[in-house]
């Protein structure tokens, strides 16, 4: 025998679970990529910074010769894994993107530095060395690789935390650039 | 060779998972009672396939077999080995193998258990299982192999997460997702009892231990977390409301709820479809737990591994299990019916208000973590809810859940009078209440309504759990285990809750700064930083302060609080000095160089903290030994005690 029952509230939860599944397919869409961890540094001035470049450890390079233009900054190391990872991303962005890239070289050993440059291809329109960390501590950094896109005012526009990719640098990079003729001028 | 052979015995566990369910669920629902035979071997099958893929996984990990993206991405040639076979679950890929690993084995747990339940049924619950598992094994396999080969090889590892290089840690991912997936196993009876169409007593009572072991490995779990955060994240905290921390929360609140409401179903044959809906629902919280941690959506400390397009599929894989048990319940629910009736001040109405009042503790959580997800669909901008909306509102039903309880232990089934009770019950209050008042103008001189709300609760609890025990104890009646648990577990929690309002009430703490020599008055003791120094660790080097603590001029004890920093990730750990003096906590973590041998540190003196861990393990302790209890090994499928309940509608549902 079937019991004549209503059975509007057995399908409660049901609806209830469906509203919840919805909010989570918006919460998906609107989600953070992996590794946008909202910087507090993203809209302010960033850090005044100056150290000794890879090349040539007696000169040196900081935020004022990037002083109205814009500059990609990019901290890694050879003991970061990551790194590696990156990289071929990043030399073919040096070869499409007319933004140069700074690379900070962090915690590292110059002369190791120097070999990955030279066998697996340098990316880098500059490369300044942070030996004792305190410069990358200016930025931040919590963990290589990290890379900022800072505009001509001297302001971080975007933080990537984690590996550099054609498709970040097209979602996070690029669509925050001006048009190209402008950015290469 | 071997990532290789882990990745085919995964796709065989997940073809052996797809057997495993077709034969479950189909076989019993045809009658075709060789397919329904045929599922216990397919459930030895994926177990073995998954033991097998763990293995190769743990295996290339003790080898640095950093040709594997997994292993290369979470340990390192300097990791020590506790660490390597703990990096296994470091990140998202091999902690969906660990969950995968742990169904596997409360699967063959319940083939085992389960050798005196209905074959049919017996089925239809391993076959639930093996859908659970062929969902997580298919996502695995599709999005987040451990398994994936990196060309080229790493010349060294990038190191497991600092965080997670701690003993403590190491071991809480895996005792948290036995509790985790141990709920499957409830969801996968509440399921079968929806296919047979029929819930009873003797259901209640085959369900009642793998119910409460869930729970007793969550309750284990949580603590553990709780404690690893407090020494180890270097804030001193143990329990920020974080959105993961509510992930493992309100699982726990719903099969706490589902443990209480199983009682009922299994004495009374009472609240049926309620039961069957709390199964589903502490299931499908754990899995949403799974959902926010992984997925990103939720932007948490404890998100190790966030990936949003690994969250859409997770967000099927919701819908597809929680969505289909939930229409099952629409559609079976309303035909059963409970056939007796009991009255206001019975236990039966305790434990509704127990439930009610769980349930809306956990809404209200679940409500706080959702809060920044709900404002953002509503495009009301970023919002996020904190302490300062989870203490309040999560006390609301927690203080009448905690004075119901202690009064609810002495109510009969199905009687509505206390009687014999209603003096004890005052008089315990009497006792509790001095206690309280004890402590709070004697012990801490600090006159707070909710301090001595809370520590009167406490030891209300406590008293009146203890009573009848003790009672019959000293009259030299036995006691079953199932009440002995039952107290253990009651007495933990009012241990818990005291502690909880007195860490919460009288910690004290302060951040200073001390140069060598200097020192400073925290509370009744006094810090001295005697130096710093370097030391090395195996894969990490740190600065060891020395801080002399004394108390009216004695020295009690040196502590070294370090602050790490790990070579390969160049990240910062914190490992605080605590020393343990009478159940309170002296605790001094190493904050930043201030320069000049000045070094900024925190002090806090956390009285009885040890209760806040004391407490858990007795509450686990009691599940334990709730479950070992003989009514359940002795529950046999006698089907002469079941009856259809569809037929037996007499009395209107409670």
């Amino acid at each position: 025998m079937r019991a004549r029952v209503s059975i509007t509230r057995f399908v409660i939860p049901l609806v209830a679970f469906a509203l919840i599944a919805v909010v989570f397919a918006v919460g998906i869409k609107h989600s953070p990529e992996v590794g946008t961890i909202v910087s507090p540094l993203v809209g302010k001035p960033a850090p005044e910074w100056e150290l000794p470049l890879l090349d040539d450890v007696t000169r040196r390079i900081g935020s004022k010769d990037f002083r109205g233009q814009w500059y990609v900054l990019n901290v890694w190391g050879t003991w970061c894994f990551a790194c590696r990872q990156e990289h071929n991303a990043l030399l073919e962005l040096q070869r499409t993107s007319a933004v140069p890239i700074v690379g900070i070289d962090w915690r590292d050993d110059d002369a190791q530095a120097r070999e990955w440059l030279a066998r697996l291809g340098n990316p880098y329109a500059h490369v300044a060395v942070d030996h004792d960390g305190h410069a990358a501590i200016e930025w931040g950094v919590y963990g290589a690789p990290e890379t900022f896109l800072v505009n001509p005012a001297g302001i971080v526009v975007h933080k990537q935390i984690g590996p550099m990719t054609a498709e970040v640098w097209r979602r996070d990079f690029a669509s925050r650039l001006p048009p190209p003729r402008r950015a290469s001028s | 060779m071997l990532p290789e052979l882990g990745h085919f015995a995964l796709i065989l566990a997940l073809l052996l998972a797809a057997l495993q369910a077709f034969f479950g669920i189909v076989g019993p629902a045809l009658g075709r009672d060789r397919w329904t035979s045929a599922t216990v071997p397919a459930v030895a099958g994926q177990f073995v396939m998954v033991t097998t893929a763990m293995a190769c996984l743990v295996a290339s990990f003790v080898r640095f077999d950093f040709s594997v993206r997994y292993v290369a991405e979470n340990s390192n040639s300097a990791l020590p080995l506790f660490y390597r076979v703990a990096a296994l679950w470091g990140a998202h890929e091999g902690s969906l193998l660990l969950w995968i690993f742990l169904l596997a084995c409360w699967t063959l747990a319940v083939t085992i258990g389960s050798a005196r339940l209905p074959q049919r049924f017996a089925a239809r619950v391993l076959g639930t299982l093996g859908l659970v598992s062929f969902g997580f094994l298919l996502f695995t396999l599709l999005t987040s192999s451990p398994f994936l080969r990196l060309e080229p090889p790493a010349a060294d590892g990038n190191d497991l997460n600092p965080l997670l290089q701690d003993p403590g840690l190491a071991s809480h991912p895996p005792i948290l997702y036995t509790g985790y997936v141990g709920l499957a196993v409830a969801f996968a009876f509440a399921c079968a009892a929806m296919l047979e169409g029929r819930v009873d007593q003797t259901w209640a009572r085959w369900a009642r231990p793998w119910t409460t072991a869930a729970w007793a490995f969550l309750t284990c779990g949580i603590t553990l977390g709780s404690w690893w955060s407090y020494y180890t994240l270097g804030w001193g905290g143990y329990w920020a409301w974080d959105p993961v921390e509510n992930a493992s929360f309100m699982p726990w609140l719903m099969a706490t709820a589902l443990i209480h409401s199983l009682a009922v179903t299994d004495k009374r044959g009472l609240f049926k479809s309620w039961t069957l809906l709390l199964a589903i629902i502490a299931f499908s919280l754990s899995l949403i737990g799974t959902f926010l941690v992984r997925s990103g959506v939720v932007v948490s400390v404890h998100s190790f591994a966030a990936d949003p397009t690994r969250g859409i599929a997770i967000l099927l894989f919701l819908v597809a299990i929680i969505g289909s048990a939930l229409t099952l319940y629409a559609w079976r629910a309303p035909l059963l019916r409970s056939s007796a009736g009991f009255e206001l001040g019975a236990r039966e109405s305790f434990l509704l208000f127990n439930n009610i009042l769980l349930v809306i503790a956990a809404a209200t959580v679940f409500g706080g973590t959702m809060a920044p997800l709900i404002a953002e669909t509503l495009h009301q901008g970023a919002l996020s809810v904190g302490p300062p909306y989870f203490r309040p509102t999560f006390l609301l039903p927690a203080l009448p859940l905690l004075a119901l309880l202690a009064m609810g232990i002495h109510a009969n089934w199905k009687r509505g009078r206390l009687g014999d009770s209603r003096r004890m019950l005052l008089v315990s209050l009497a006792i509790a209440l001095a206690c309280g008042l004890a402590v709070v103008f004697g012990a801490f001189a600090d006159r707070s309504v909710l301090a001595l709300a809370g520590i009167a609760l406490g030891a209300w609890i406590i008293l009146s759990s203890s009573v009848d025990p003790i009672e019959r104890w000293r009259r030299g009646l036995s006691l079953s285990r199932a009440v002995l648990g039952m107290t253990a577990a009651h007495i933990g929690l009012g241990v818990v809750v005291i502690g909880l309002t007195v860490v919460e009430s009288y910690t004290v703490e302060r951040d200073i700064a001390l140069g060598t020599n200097g020192s400073a008055q925290v509370g009744a003791y006094e810090f001295r930083l005697l130096g710093t120094r370097p030391v090395e660790g195996p894969n990490y080097s740190a600065v060891r302060a020395e801080v002399v603590v004394s108390r009216d001029g004695h020295r009690l004890v040196t502590l070294y609080p370090e602050k790490r920093q790990y070579w390969v990730r160049r990240q910062v750990g914190t490992v605080a000095g605590i020393k343990n003096r009478y159940g309170s906590d002296i605790f001094i973590a190493l904050g930043d160089d201030l320069g000049a041998g000045r070094w900024s540190l925190r002090a806090q003196i956390r009285p009885m903290i040890l209760l806040l861990w004391l407490g858990p393990i007795l509450m686990a302790l009691g599940g334990f030994v709730a479950l070992s209890d003989r009514r359940y090994r002795a529950a046999s499928a006698s089907a002469a005690a079941r009856v259809p309940l569809a037929a037996a509608a007499k009395e209107p549902a409670a």
